[in-house]
């Protein structure tokens, strides 16, 4: 296992390699910079900002500088729970951000990565709690109108994005009944409607796939050895059907994951939620070159690590697979 | 085997594989209406006009009217559209009212439902069935329009799709080896990467491009069409009745016209069908950041994304375009299912 966990993470290298290096030339070979939006600067004013920020070194110079600041130095992970310091921790330094001055990336990450990870994990539990049991019950109970009800919520839940339900979801709870906020992150309670919105989107898929998966686990024969040999519904089902049966949940929360961290850019506008997805697009917009690339670089591992996971994951729960 | 020429002639006679399958579809009765509402919304959102709708007229005089107000829209008479829009209300005191005997006979007519026509112009009672947007527009006559550019969005980036695609999945799946190993290691890859954000950073870096969004959305979507392909091509290839066609000494053409392209076909047509809802959704996503198609042009997207925006006072702008919208997705996803169930491809994404 060691081993493939080995092997995946050396191809991982290259993956982020071509990562690093595509967004880096996109941003540079595209007309406009972080400076040119601003009023007009006199001579003096923009040579001292790129001499600042290094953006009269050639471009070569610059790359090799940036992946050298990139890449790890140390490994102390203990130094995350110290507020998610990049630099502490690995020795990654993001750079300074261009429009933010005084602020480096790695600075901005541990402020807005937070947040948006709540985001995310409120919003895979909710989906999780949601869409698990009702494609149990839809499966347990085939073409009864348990089935036809779970099936039409999770139909609703794909056919209704996030950008219809969450506005939705705040026009009724939060301006009509006056329950929740509209928009903001203080209170406990604002959680609630965000990560209902994006997480009962992923119920949708999540319910379709265990209702699949148990539909098929439930005709094999080892149910029907458990049952035979007297094993009680319940133990039926949440000792041997269930594993089998959320194995195409478990290989969709890879994707699952990168889209929720995409779905959070929405969810971030339209609930006004100081998250990393918000900043990502304002400094797409904004051309802060070293805040795209240390967002995209961030978002790439996250999903590149989680995709890892859900692999090792996958063959923990199915004994017919093995790794390769 | 004993069967005579003719009984097997009267037994094969109107069961061809497509045949049946659209037989299967037509008993989909979800299927069906999903059909109907995709083929009724396209063709209404290509003709505005025969339903006396103009996306372009406003009336500032009924800016944000809620659903179902009445209203007067104005013709002048070069054009088949409605110019204008104004209300009972403001007609008398409107700059082109013609006080006087032809005045106050407009308006009687108006009153009681009536056409009325003064100084050239025509006047027809008529109402904002859905409201109007904040620019005083016939939100009707926009989410029409919206809907036109989101289904193009749609079925030009499935067909970019598409092309890439089997292309390549055909390539893949045809030539085997090391080729499919390496073209299918390349897709695996592909697929981990984050490329929402790339379409993002796509669209930020070279402007709001209709063009650039199909090719965009494209570029994403093709990865699972490669792969459905390349796997029907590879089962296909080895299957007995290609080797019973072999054996009989067909040709290389005919083989792969009329015995591996029909069987490839199924999956495809599915998938094809799926992917259409899948590219307006990721449109609406870019179009909702800001990042679809531009003004003048318009999308669902930018509808439900100006919508959300004025919804505490306007509900309507954001109840309507969300709602047109989630009906075609529904429409779209059930004809895709009932597709595949009748054409018996098995579950190919889930």
């Amino acid at each position: 296992m060691f081993r493939f966990i080995g092997r995946r993470l050396l191809e991982a290298i290259p993956v982020m390699f071509i990562i690093i290096t595509g967004t880096f030339f996109m941003q540079r070979f595209v007309p406009g910079g972080p400076f040119t939006q601003e009023k007009a600067v006199t001579p003096e004013v923009q040579r001292n900002l790129d001499a600042y920020y290094h953006l009269n070194d050639p471009l070569w110079k610059q790359y090799r500088d940036y992946l050298v600041g990139l890449t790890p130095k140390r490994f102390h992970p203990g130094e995350l729970l110290n507020g998610l310091d990049l630099k502490a921790a690995f020795g990654v330094d993001f750079g300074p951000s261009f429009r933010y001055s005084n602020r480096t990336v790695n600075e901005i990450i541990a402020d807005k990565l937070p947040v948006s990870l709540e985001l995310g994990f409120w919003s895979l539990l909710v989906a999780m709690v949601v869409g698990m049991p009702l494609g149990i019950i839809a499966a347990l109970r085939r073409n009864s109108w348990m089935d036809y009800l779970s099936s039409s919520v999770t139909m609703v839940g794909i056919c209704v994005p996030t950008f219809v339900l969450g506005p939705l979801l705040v026009l009724f709870f939060g301006i009509r009944l006056g329950w929740f906020h509209a928009s903001g992150w203080n209170d406990p309670s604002d959680r609630v409607l965000p990560c209902l919105t994006l997480g009962l989107v992923y119920a949708a898929y999540i319910g379709r796939l265990t209702r699949g998966g148990m539909l098929e686990v439930l005709q094999q024969d080892y149910i029907r050895t458990a049952r035979a040999k007297g094993a009680t519904e319940w133990r039926v089902i949440f000792r041997h059907a269930i594993r089998g049966g959320i194995l195409p949940v478990v290989s969709f929360l890879g994707p699952a994951v990168a889209n929720i961290l995409t779905g959070s850019f929405v969810i971030e506008t339209i609930f006004q939620i100081p998250g990393l997805g918000r900043e990502f697009v304002t400094s797409a917009f904004n051309r802060d070159y070293t805040l795209v690339l240390g967002t995209v670089i961030l978002y790439a591992g996250l999903i590149v690590l989680m995709n890892l996971l859900v692999d090792v994951a996958q063959v923990a729960l199915n004994p017919k697979l093995k790794f390769e | 085997m004993s069967a005579g020429p003719e009984l097997m002639l009267a037994a094969e006679k109107g069961h061809s594989p497509w045949a049946d399958a659209w037989r299967r579809l037509r008993r989909n009765r979800l299927a069906v209406a999903g059909g109907c509402y995709v083929i009724l919304l396209a063709l209404a959102s290509c003709l505005p006009w025969v339903l006396g709708l103009s996306i372009e007229a406003q009336g500032l005089d009924v800016v944000s009217a809620p659903p179902g107000q009445a209203m007067i829209k104005i013709y002048v008479p070069t054009q088949r559209d409605p110019v204008q829009y104004t209300d009972l209300e403001h007609f008398p005191t409107s700059h082109d009212y013609i006080a006087g005997a032809e005045g106050e006979q407009a308006l009687a007519a108006l009153k009681s439902g009536h056409q009325a026509t003064m100084g050239g112009k025509t006047y027809r009672p008529s109402h904002f069935w859905l409201g109007a947007d904040i620019l005083g527009r016939d939100l009707f006559a926009r989410i029409l329009y919206g809907a036109r550019i989101s289904l193009l969005v749609g079925l030009v980036a499935t067909l970019v799709a598409l092309v890439v695609g089997v292309t390549y999945g055909a390539i893949s799946g045809y030539f085997g080896g090391t080729i499919d190993t390496v073209m299918m290691r390349i897709v695996d890859i592909i697929y981990t990467l984050p490329f929402t954000i790339f379409v993002i950073l796509l669209m930020v870096f070279f402007g709001q491009n209709i063009f650039l969004l199909f090719f965009a959305i494209g570029a994403v979507e093709w990865l699972t069409m490669a792969r459905i392909v390349r796997g029907q091509v590879l089962t296909v290839r080895k299957m007995e009745f290609i080797e019973a066609a072999r054996a009989l000494g067909l040709g290389k053409r005919r083989i792969i016209f009329r015995h591996i392209i029909p069987n490839v076909l199924g999956p495809v047509i599915v998938y094809t069908t799926l992917t259409i809802p899948a590219v307006m959704l990721l449109e609406a996503f870019l179009s909702f950041l800001g990042l679809g198609v531009r003004a003048p042009m318009s999308s669902l997207g930018v509808l439900i994304k100006d919508g959300a925006e004025k919804m505490e006072e306007y509900w309507w702008l954001l109840v309507f375009p969300g709602a047109v919208f989630s009906l075609t997705l529904f429409s779209l996803n059930f004809l895709g299912d009932g597709l595949r169930d009748a054409l018996d491809v098995r579950a190919a994404k889930d």
